[in-house]
């Protein structure tokens, strides 16, 4: 499949279908695309199969008994749905877990060495690691704690950081906006943004906070109940009343209301006429 | 006071020894938080096979050898056949497997020696005594204990300073992270496994020497229990203090308290040990801190 640049895109997942414990069906047939240098987001509720998708694609659903059971994924041509995750990371793939995930024994410091895990032994980390410094100069003056001691921002700026020490072509971010304050957020954003721009990697962002994820994004899929439901430009997307109406709060009487209740008219309407 | 010297030094030797013991269990638990059932039965096996080789003839050297090439086998076996058809089962699954591993080496250590019987590792070690003042001990044991004392020192530098200890703390800290920076699980209970092993290897060589290649070596694993439970189960400076802390306390209170009582206490002592440790602090004294944000 093919892009508007008629470029083949750096990862595509395809139809794909994933089953938890041989028995729970959570994706029925999710497709999505990430170009080359793009940033693409994927929002929905809780319990949409954001992470779920996340996993299928880094290779973490093994663990957690889960299984890729239909479609594909392909990732610069080549297909990895059954690729175990140290190949997929030395690929190019690296996910950052929902709620950050640092190694909370590990210095700040040590966390960043250990994302260099799958890198050739002799590389020379330490210009690796001043460049991530550089991006979060707040983590420099912490090099030496116990990651576990870091206020929540920290975390998730080492948790991104460290993935970056895997040198990755694609980021897959879930939920970075997780339970930090919207100052932070912004931050955060504003350096994957930069990140992005500057060092070309792509980023794949799951998120709940549709308006701050579409800000950075060039692309939007929406996703419910195991399928996506919507795609198009992140302008595209701001300007949907689906989307305002649910993931801005912006509903005609001021409140939010769950999607749930304005999705069967909405929807219907737009996927049956 | 000489008495009380005696039993002090010759605790210290044997303590260094629990401590190995100590080592195999810390080495499974960091890397997968499985308390491996089978490190006394491993070291038994690592013994019998150092002892049978030497039987056959083989000098110390190549017996050892015989040893590692064993023990280095039975670990990626475990890992391969055990262990990694297990991950993401309860770690509950992969206790039981220790367990079952450790009966089927007994099996396999009953049929052996009956065919094969040996009763002692001789490697040719002096056995003279040592006299150190008013305290005379086996120079043996001297060696025994400086060779796990060496061991320790080994498998902390690994930890502390090179790739593959940094991912063994990694995934000690959390396995789910760790296998998404691309750390391979397989791989590291693979390294840990022959690394207790090669503990036991060690450990087996030392009491086979000590106490002869008999089922009691087996029984002897269970001596790391009040060990790790005492000085954490992750920590391996704590496997080394609690070790010595049990070995010292049990031999001198023996000492004192066996002809009174008719003998037993080194049976005992340990255990309620390790019911006080255990009501006192659970995680042992020095289990890993946990950490809390405020
Ligand atoms: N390991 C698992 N076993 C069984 N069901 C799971 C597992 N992980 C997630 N699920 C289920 O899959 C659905 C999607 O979960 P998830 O992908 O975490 O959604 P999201 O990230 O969008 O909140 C949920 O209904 C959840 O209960
Ligand atoms: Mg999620």
């Amino acid at each position: 499949m093919t892009n508007a640049n008629g470029q083949e895109p750096l990862l595509q997942v395809n139809n794909i279908e994933v089953i938890y414990d041989k028995v729970v069906l959570v994706l029925k047939g999710v497709s999505l695309h990430v170009p080359a240098g793009g940033i693409v987001t994927l929002l929905g509720a809780n319990g949409a199969g954001k992470t779920t998708t996340l996993k299928a694609i880094s290779g973490l659903l093994r663990p957690e008994r889960g299984e890729v059971t239909r479609g594909s994924i392909y990732f610069q041509g080549r297909r990895i749905d059954h690729e175990e995750p140290p190949e997929i990371v030395r690929m190019g793939i690296v996910q950052v877990l929902e709620g950050r995930g640092v190694l909370e024994h590990l210095t700040v410091e040590e966390n960043l060495l250990v994302g260099a895990h799958t890198r050739p032994r002799g590389d020379n980390l330490q210009d690796d690691i001043e460049m991530i410094y550089h991006y979060f100069p707040s983590l420099a003056e912490r090099r030496r704690i116990k990651a576990g001691y870091l206020s929540g921002g920290e975390q998730q700026m080492l948790a991104i950081g460290r993935a970056l020490m895997a040198h990755p072509k694609v980021l897959l971010l879930d939920e970075p906006s997780l339970g930090l304050a919207p100052l932070l957020v912004q931050e955060i954003f504003r350096i994957v943004r930069r990140l992005n721009e500057e060092q070309g990697v792509s980023v794949l962002l799951v998120e709940q906070n549709a308006s701050i994820a579409l800000e950075i994004a060039d692309y939007g899929y929406v996703m419910e109940n195991g399928r996506i439901v919507l795609d198009g430009d992140a302008e595209t997307l701001k300007n949907n009343e689906d989307i305002k109406e649910f993931y801005l709060g912006l509903s005609a009487v001021g409140q939010r209301k769950s999607y749930r209740e304005v999705k069967h008219y909405r929807r219907r309407k737009r996927w049956l006429s | 006071m000489d008495f009380f010297l005696e039993l002090f030094v010759n605790g210290l030797l044997t303590g260094v020894l629990y401590a190995l013991i100590a080592l195999g269990l810390v080495l499974i638990y960091k890397a997968s938080s499985v308390l491996n059932l089978a490190v006394g039965e491993m070291a038994l096996l690592a013994s019998f096979v150092v002892a049978l080789a030497a039987n056959f003839g083989a000098p110390s050297w190549l017996a050892i050898l015989a040893g590692v090439v064993v023990m280095v086998a039975f670990g990626y076996f475990v890992e391969r056949l055990a262990f990694r058809p297990l991950i993401g089962q309860p770690v509950i699954s992969l206790i039981m497997a220790t367990v079952g591993i450790a009966l089927f080496l007994r099996g396999i250590y009953f049929i052996l020696s009956n065919k094969w019987p040996v009763y002692l590792v001789d490697l040719g070690l002096p056995v003279d005594s040592l006299n150190l003042g008013p305290v005379s001990l086996l120079s043996s044991s001297v060696v025994g204990g400086l060779v796990a004392l060496l061991l320790f020192g080994l498998v902390g530098y690994i930890y502390a300073r090179t790739r593959t200890g940094l991912a063994l703390r990694a995934v000690s800290d959390n396995q789910t992270v760790a296998l998404s920076l691309g750390i391979s699980i397989d791989h590291l209970w693979a390294v840990v496994w022959i690394g207790a092993g090669l503990v036991a290897l060690v450990s087996g060589i030392v009491w086979g020497q000590r106490i002869g290649v008999q089922f009691g070596i087996a029984i002897l694993g269970l001596k790391g229990l009040p060990v790790v439970f005492l000085g954490g189960l992750d920590s391996m400076v704590g496997a080394l203090l609690a070790g010595i802390f049990i070995g010292v306390a049990e031999n001198v209170v023996a000492g004192y308290l066996d002809p009174l009582i008719g003998g037993g206490t080194k049976e005992f002592l340990p255990f309620f040990i390790m019911l006080i440790a255990l009501w006192v602090r659970p995680y042992g004294f020095f289990g890993r801190e946990i950490i809390e944000r405020v």
